[in-house]
C-alpha cells in the first residue's frame, strides 16, 4: 500500500479548523522552516526531487530558485484554478485541509523570499473559497500570516482571488493577466514569470498540491521524501480517477506503481462485463493510452516513454460501451469553447476539428478527412503562445492513430444509414 | 455615403431580443462597416464621472473593500463584477457603469472582461443558477441525459437558469450539478424533477447529495472491502 502524506488525515472531522489542524501536528513544519535560512529551505525542496503537480512536472525547487534575489516586490501565486477535465484533487485538498495549503504557501514564500501571495481559485469553487477565507482569517489571527510571522523576519500578505470561469486561466501567464484584472490571455514567453510576472515583478506560480506537499517535505527532510516513489518521480501523488470505474475518487499513491493497480484495485475498474477501451493518464489533455498500456508504471518518465504524460494526475477511464468519436467530439467542443482566440492555430484548429468530427458523425466525410484532421493537429502543436491548442491536438491526434479503424467504420455506417 | 455609425449615435440595445444587450450600430451590423471611416469626432471612452453615477451605498462599500485588497486597483475587476452581478442579477449596463465609476475605469474595459468569463451573465437571467457539468467524465456517466431531464423539468421557467458548464472539478460525484454555487451529486436522471421542485419551494435541493457530506474515496474503499 502507499504512504499517505497529503491524505493521511483528510477525513479527520473538523480538519479545516486551525485547532484540529494544529493538534494533528499542523504548522510544525512552518516553525521548523522559519528557523532555517531560505537557502536551506530551498535546498530541502531541491533534494526532495518534488516535481510540479499542476501538469508540466517541472522540478519545484529549481523553479523557486529562479526568482532573483534582492529587495524588489516579489509574488507567489497559488494556482487553484483546477479546470483540467477529470481533475478534482485540489478541490478535495482545499475543502478538507485548507491549512496544509496555507502552511505550504508560507514555506514556499520564505524559500523564494516573497512578501505577497495570492491564491487564484476558480470561481466555481465557491464552497472551497469560503472555507479558505475562514482558514486564512484563522491563520492571520494566530500569527501564521502577516508581519514578522512567529517572531521571525519573514512577512507575508495572502489574498484569495476568485476567478470567474475560464479554463485558460489555469495557464500560468493567462492566470497572471486574469489576476491583473484583464481577459485571461496567455503572454509571450520569455520573459518567464520568474523574471517578469505579476505586476511586472518576479513571480513564483505553483499548483495547490505542490504547495501542500511542502510541509511534509520540511517535516521529513528532502532526502527522505526523495526515497518515496521512484527515481525521477519522487514522492506521493494524489490521483483523481473518474469515468467508467466503480469507485471514482481521489487516491494518494506512491509514484511508480502499475497504472492497473490504480484503475482496478483502488478505483474498482470498469463495471462488470465491460473492458477498458482507452484511458487518459493525466487529464483530458494527455494523449490516450489503451488496455495494452495498463501495466505502465504511473510516474512522469514511464508515461512519457509510453507516449503520454502524467499531467495533472487525473485518470479518465472509458470502457468499450462508448464510441471513440463521442469522446473526441466532447473534448474538441470543450477546447473550442475555452480557446481564448489569441493565436490562430488554436482558435481555428479547435473549431475545424469540431466541424470535421461532426462531418464524420453525419456521414458526410471522406476517409481523407481523417488525414486532414490529423494534419490540423500537427499544425497546432508548438505553434501557439500556450499549450491549450496542444491540449486538444495531443489526445485527438492519438485517437486518430490508435482508433483509425473505428473512425472509418463509424463513418461507413453513417454513410450507409444515410444512403437508405 | 454617410458612415453607418456616424454622429456619435453609438450602439443601441435590441429590444426584440427581450432587451438582451447585443450592441448593434444603425445598419444592424455589430461594428462599423469595412469601408466606413472611424468617427474621429467621437469623444474617447471616458471614465464615468462618480458624481453623476448613483451607486447603492452598500454596493459601493463592497466595491471599495474589494479594491482595497489589491496593490493595483485593476486586479479587482473580477470580484467587483461578481459583486455587481450578485446585486443586479446580471452584468447589466447599469451594473457595469456603477462598477466602472467606483473602479475608475471605462465601462468598455469592464465589458471586455465580463464577456471573457463564463460565470458573468450578459443577459437577464433567473434567480437560480444550475450549472450541469457535461464534460467528459460526467457525460460518460449520463450527464447529457441529466441535462435534458433538467431542461424538461424547468420547462422554460425564467426563474431557473440551466446551463451546460465545462468540467466543474467534481468527477468523483459524476454526473453532478452546481446549484447556486453548491455542488450536488451523483444525480440520477429521475432526481431532476425533485431538484426543480425543491428550488421552486425555496428549499435546499437534494440535501443528501451535497458534496460537503462526502468522505474521501479511500474511505469508500475500506467500506467496500469490509462489506466483502
Amino acid at each position: 500500500m502507499s504512504s499517505l502524506l497529503l491524505m493521511r488525515d483528510i477525513d479527520e472531522p473538523g480538519l479545516a479548523d486551525i485547532a484540529v489542524y494544529e493538534r494533528r501536528g499542523g504548522y510544525k513544519s512552518l516553525r521548523k522552516a522559519l528557523a532555517m535560512t531560505s537557502d536551506a529551505v530551498l535546498a530541502e525542496l531541491d533534494a526532495s526531487g518534488l516535481r510540479g503537480r499542476g501538469g508540466a512536472g517541472f522540478p519545484a525547487g529549481r523553479k523557486a530558485s529562479f526568482l532573483p534575489k534582492g529587495d524588489m516586490d516579489k509574488y507567489l501565486v497559488c494556482n487553484a484554478d483546477e479546470s483540467e477535465p477529470g481533475t478534482f484533487k485540489d478541490r478535495e485538498l482545499m475543502q478538507k485541509s485548507p491549512h496544509m495549503l496555507i502552511e505550504g504557501i508560507v514555506i514556499a514564500a520564505h524559500a523564494a523570499g516573497v512578501n505577497h501571495a495570492f491564491i487564484y481559485i476558480r470561481g466555481e469553487y465557491e464552497e472551497q473559497a469560503k472555507i479558505l477565507d475562514l482558514a486564512i482569517a484563522q491563520a492571520r489571527a494566530n500569527g501564521y500570516i502577516g508581519e514578522r510571522i512567529l517572531g521571525s523576519g519573514v512577512s507575508l500578505s495572502l489574498v484569495l482571488h476568485r476567478g470567474a470561469g475560464a479554463y485558460i486561466c489555469g495557464e500560468e501567464t493567462g492566470l497572471l493577466d486574469s489576476l491583473e484584472g484583464k481577459r485571461g490571455n496567455p503572454r509571450l514567453k520569455p520573459p518567464f514569470p520568474a523574471i517578469e510576472g505579476l505586476y511586472g515583478g518576479p513571480t513564483l506560480i505553483n499548483n495547490v498540491e505542490t504547495l501542500a506537499t511542502m510541509p511534509h517535505i520540511i517535516e521529513m527532510g528532502g532526502a527522505k521524501y526523495a526515497k518515496l516513489g521512484v527515481s525521477g518521480s519522487s514522492g506521493t501523488k494524489v490521483v483523481s480517477v473518474s469515468g467508467h470505474v466503480t469507485r471514482p475518487g481521489n487516491y494518494e499513491i506512491d509514484l511508480g506503481i502499475p497504472s492497473r493497480e490504480i484503475i482496478y484495485d483502488l478505483a474498482g475498474g470498469p463495471p462488470a462485463g465491460r473492458q477498458v477501451k482507452l484511458w487518459f493518464p493525466g487529464g483530458s489533455s494527455a494523449p490516450v493510452l489503451t488496455a495494452e498500456d495498463l501495466d505502465v508504471p504511473y510516474d512522469f518518465d514511464s508515461l512519457a516513454k509510453a507516449g503520454s504524460m502524467l499531467g495533472s494526475g487525473a485518470i479518465i477511464v472509458v470502457d468499450d460501451s462508448t464510441p471513440v468519436l463521442d469522446v473526441a467530439l466532447k473534448l474538441a467542443k470543450f477546447y473550442r469553447h475555452e480557446s481564448c482566440g489569441k493565436c490562430t492555430p488554436c482558435r481555428e484548429g479547435t473549431n475545424w476539428t469540431v466541424r470535421m468530427l461532426e462531418r464524420i458523425d453525419g456521414g458526410e466525410a471522406t476517409p481523407m478527412d481523417l488525414d486532414i484532421m490529423a494534419s490540423v493537429q500537427d499544425h497546432i502543436i508548438g505553434n501557439c503562445l500556450c499549450v491549450l491548442g496542444d491540449a486538444m491536438a495531443m489526445p485527438i491526434g492519438s485517437m486518430i492513430v490508435k482508433f483509425r479503424d473505428e473512425f472509418e467504420a463509424h463513418l461507413q455506417s453513417r454513410q450507409l444509414a444515410g444512403a437508405i | 455615403m454617410s458612415p453607418s455609425n456616424g454622429g456619435g449615435a453609438g450602439f443601441e440595445y435590441n429590444q426584440e431580443l427581450g432587451g438582451r444587450a447585443i450592441p448593434r450600430s444603425r445598419d444592424g451590423s455589430r461594428s462599423p462597416g469595412w469601408d466606413d471611416p472611424v468617427d474621429l469626432d467621437k469623444d474617447p471612452a471616458a471614465v464615468p464621472d462618480p458624481a453623476l453615477i448613483d451607486v447603492p451605498p452598500e454596493l459601493r462599500r463592497e466595491f471599495e473593500e474589494i479594491i482595497g485588497r489589491y496593490p493595483e486597483r485593476h486586479s479587482a475587476a473580477l470580484p467587483v463584477l461578481a459583486a455587481a452581478q450578485r446585486h443586479h442579477g446580471w452584468c447589466s449596463p447599469q451594473a457595469i457603469l456603477q462598477a466602472a465609476s467606483v473602479m475608475r475605469v471605462t465601462p468598455g474595459y469592464l465589458t471586455s472582461v465580463a464577456t471573457f468569463y463564463d460565470m458573468f451573465e450578459l443577459a437577464p437571467s433567473g434567480r437560480h443558477q444550475v450549472y450541469v457539468c457535461t464534460n467528459i467524465s460526467c457525460s460518460l456517466r449520463g450527464a447529457d441525459e441529466l441535462y435534458a431531464a433538467l431542461e424538461a423539468a424547468v420547462d422554460g421557467d425564467p426563474d431557473i437558469n440551466v446551463r451546460h458548464f465545462e468540467c466543474l472539478g467534481a468527477c468523483d460525484i459524476a454526473p453532478m450539478v452546481s446549484v447556486d454555487q453548491v455542488y450536488y451529486g451523483p444525480l440520477q436522471t429521475s432526481d431532476a424533477e425533485r431538484l426543480v421542485a425543491d428550488l421552486r419551494a425555496e428549499r435546499e435541493p437534494l440535501p443528501e447529495l451535497a458534496l460537503a457530506l462526502r468522505p474521501n474515496a479511500d474511505a469508500a474503499l475500506e467500506e467496500d472491502e469490509a462489506a466483502k
